[in-house]
């Protein structure tokens, strides 16, 4: 075999490559080296955000998903050089960057718009009416239904993702769904519209259905157990 | 309805001030905290969480006072994790603790850091709880202003500080190793056990990992005594339990009450049953990971030696209720989904039997199934089971075992159904035209089940029945 040269096709066999997942991600230096802070053009404030972090922790490489986080909000989504940046500041390889982004689904790999809305399609949510919530909003945004089945999918104008998720953990507000990082519940498929209306002028999105607005199911009634009401202690 | 709530951990909570500092306290909040630095030794607070009896509210139940017992004494770093990154699906009953009341959770993990002689704590708050994490920070620097984190702790010489730390969405980091892993900056990938964190965890030193709801407990059994906490609740079981109850309810929400009533009076009485014209046809009993009940057992009481016994687990304290408009087949595929987008990938009876079982459900209601894909199913769980490093995969298996084993009949029935209404996929088809299968048209129900099931050639003569049951 000492006279084998590799063809074409042997160093790249045509091997189906998942395009949503690479577009845009080429990366813009070797990912295995440590940046210097030098090479890559930090924002002071994104720099000052991770150092703060850093610094809350004994191993400052605890401070990765904070890091992530802060691009994440400098950027709109963790692009590939905001991920050098912060693998600058924290002298860590931006290899290292990307293997704890591409575990946590909140963090973003595509650019994703100005908002970002995900819909609860798990059990609790699933049996009161998550699926079609998810297709109100791929309507009102004509997002793509498969792909916001599957990670998210762009609104036609591309100021919107939506996507469908797995338990955000209010069941309670089923079928719900999480616009901007606030939940809100129970929704009908007819709220997709109006919240896409309402963050399209700005407007407070439907605010008699925020999670924060929500009372106690059991009303505030007080426990008349005298073993509870002579407690002694927090909440005499 | 006859029962009430019995609220310890959720008194006040509809007073919107008890999430300040200045409200919590006009409820005796910290003198607790104040009295057991004042007053009280760590092994005195330590046998006292021990007398109490308080089991783990996370899932595990696991008693509490054992688990601080097991921190080695010693001037070592050591650390608490309190668990904040509730992702069982069915489970909010921590996003309604830290949202009305986050004083109360920062009094326990104070007092436990102090029995513990523990130096650093975190809390580990799932990132999609962004409102409760804000709530959090703002009551963790309120905390810090009053004197009860930070250094030299009201002249005590304890000095702790309280980090929160936001994760990113990985339900895998509930469990207390790949916490540990995703807290060191990692992906959370689950850790061999043992040594166990009580051990080594957090950065190699020893660690404390408790659940939200326990560590809120903390400063209640402290403040009345173990005697007092054992009031409530069952003998195995002491306390009150804040109960996550979603599905389909008329009124879903968190209940908090003593351990030990019984589920008919959670589901039916707190929760207001089932909606109209419906009827309950399956639970959850402790969140998608514990295998589902039945109505026949609605009259058991809600407590973690009963939950055990009936082959199932209280778990998170997070009932779904299923009624008759849901297929279970399909229950148990979303279910299945779940786990297999959340598995790590670490171990691989986990990432294989997650992937697998989803795509044996997936035929079953797309009527491409045989009896053998059910036993298959089945026998692909116990596989799972005990076979990896974190119960992931087992949390899958359980529920999905039961119920496959429980609703058996209705398994048949959708494939039956799916098949005869010519719902096979392209692939199915293909099949057919290959010559390979039978075709599913025209086919008595159970003929097509008896023999379809028994994976032999259905004979063309067979009629469909007019009426079949909904899938």
């Amino acid at each position: 075999m000492d006279d084998f040269t590799p063809t074409e096709d042997f160093i790249s066999p045509g091997l189906p490559v998942d395009e949503a997942n690479t577009t845009g991600r080429e990366p813009l230096g070797d990912p295995q080296e440590v940046p210097e802070l030098s090479e890559v053009d930090c924002p002071d404030e994104l720099r000052v955000t991770i150092e703060a972090s850093m610094a809350l922790y004994p191993d400052h490489k605890s401070a990765s998903i904070p890091a992530l986080w802060a691009v994440q909000r400098a950027y709109g989504w963790c692009t590939p050089e905001g991920i050098r940046q912060a693998a600058a500041v924290m002298k860590v390889t931006p290899a290292y960057l990307e293997s704890v982004a591409s575990f946590y689904d909140l963090f973003r790999l595509q650019p994703s718009g100005e908002s970002q809305i995900l819909v609860c399609t798990n059990i609790s949510c699933w049996m009161r009416g998550g699926d079609e919530l998810l297709d109100a909003f791929c309507e009102a945004t004509g997002a793509d239904r498969e792909g916001a089945g599957h990670g998210g999918a762009m609104s036609a104008d591309g100021t919107v993702m939506v996507s469908g998720f797995e338990c955000l953990g209010a069941c309670d507000l089923a079928p719900m769904a999480s616009v901007n990082e606030r939940y809100f519940g129970p929704l009908e498929p007819a709220d997709a519209k109006t919240v896409i209306e309402q963050l399209g002028s700005g407007e407070e999105v439907l605010p008699e259905k925020v999670l924060a607005a929500r009372p106690l199911p059991g009303g505030d009634q007080e426990s008349s157990d005298k073993r509870v009401t002579s407690t002694k202690g927090p909440n005499r | 309805m006859s029962i009430v709530e019995t609220r310890i951990l959720l008194r006040h909570a509809a007073d919107p001030q008890l999430a300040t500092i200045d409200g919590y306290r006009s409820y005796g909040g910290y003198t607790t905290l104040e009295k057991a630095y004042r007053e009280m030794e760590p092994d005195t607070i330590v046998n006292e969480l021990e007398e109490s009896g308080l089991r783990g509210r996370g899932g595990a139940g696991f008693s509490m006072g054992k688990k601080v017992s097991f921190l080695p004494h010693g001037n070592q770093t050591k650390y608490l994790c309190c668990n904040a990154d509730e992702s069982e699906p069915g489970a909010f009953k921590d996003r309604e603790l830290m949202q009305r009341n986050p004083h109360q959770l920062i009094e326990g993990i104070v007092i436990a850091s102090y029995a513990a002689g523990i130096s650093h704590a975190f809390i580990f708050i799932r990132g999609e709880y962004d409102v409760q994490a804000d709530i959090l920070d703002r009551a963790t620097a309120e905390a810090y202003e009053a004197g009860y984190l930070g250094e030299n702790i009201l002249g005590s010489g304890h000095n702790l500080e309280l980090t929160v730390h936001r994760g990113a969405g990985a339900y895998i980091c509930g469990e207390e190793t790949a916490l540990l892993d995703a807290l060191e900056g990692k992906r959370g990938n689950p850790r061999l056990k043992p040594p166990f964190p009580a051990v080594q965890g957090l950065y190699g030193g020893p660690t404390l990992i408790n659940n939200v709801e326990t560590l809120s407990n903390v400063s209640h059994i402290v403040a009345n005594g173990a005697e007092w906490f054992r009031s409530f609740g069952t003998e195995q079981s002491p306390g009150t339990k804040v109960v996550s109850i979603s599905g389909g309810v008329r009124r879903p929400g968190n209940y908090e009450v003593e351990l030990g009533v019984s589920l008919r009076d959670l589901i039916c009485g707190l929760a207001g049953g089932p909606l109209e014209d419906r009827e309950i046809k399956a639970f959850y009993p402790g969140g998608s990971s514990s295998p589902v009940l039945t109505p026949d057992e609605l009259d058991l009481p809600y407590s973690f030696e009963a939950m055990a016994e009936a082959g199932s687990m209280l778990g998170s304290g997070s009932i779904i209720v299923a009624d008759d408009s849901v297929s279970i087949p399909h229950m148990a595929l979303r279910t299945a989904r779940f786990y297999h987008h959340e598995s790590c990938g670490k171990c691989t009876p986990c990432r294989e039997g997650t992937n697998w079982t989803v795509k044996m459900l997936e035929r079953v209601v797309r009527g491409e199934a045989t009896p053998m894909d059910l036993d298959i199913i089945t026998s692909v769980q116990a596989n799972i089971i005990g076979h990896c490093l974190c119960v992931l995969g087992d949390s899958m298996a359980m529920p999905v075992s039961a119920m496959v084993n429980k609703f058996r009949d209705e398994f048949e029935e959708v494939i039956a159904h799916a098949a005869i209404n010519g719902l096979p996929s392209t692939a199915g088809r293909e099949s057919q035209e290959a010559g390979l299968e039978p075709g599913p048209g025209g086919v008595g129900l159970e003929v097509l089940r008896r023999e379809r099931l028994m994976g032999r050639p259905v004979p063309e003569s067979a009629q469909a029945p007019e009426e079949l049951p909904r899938a």
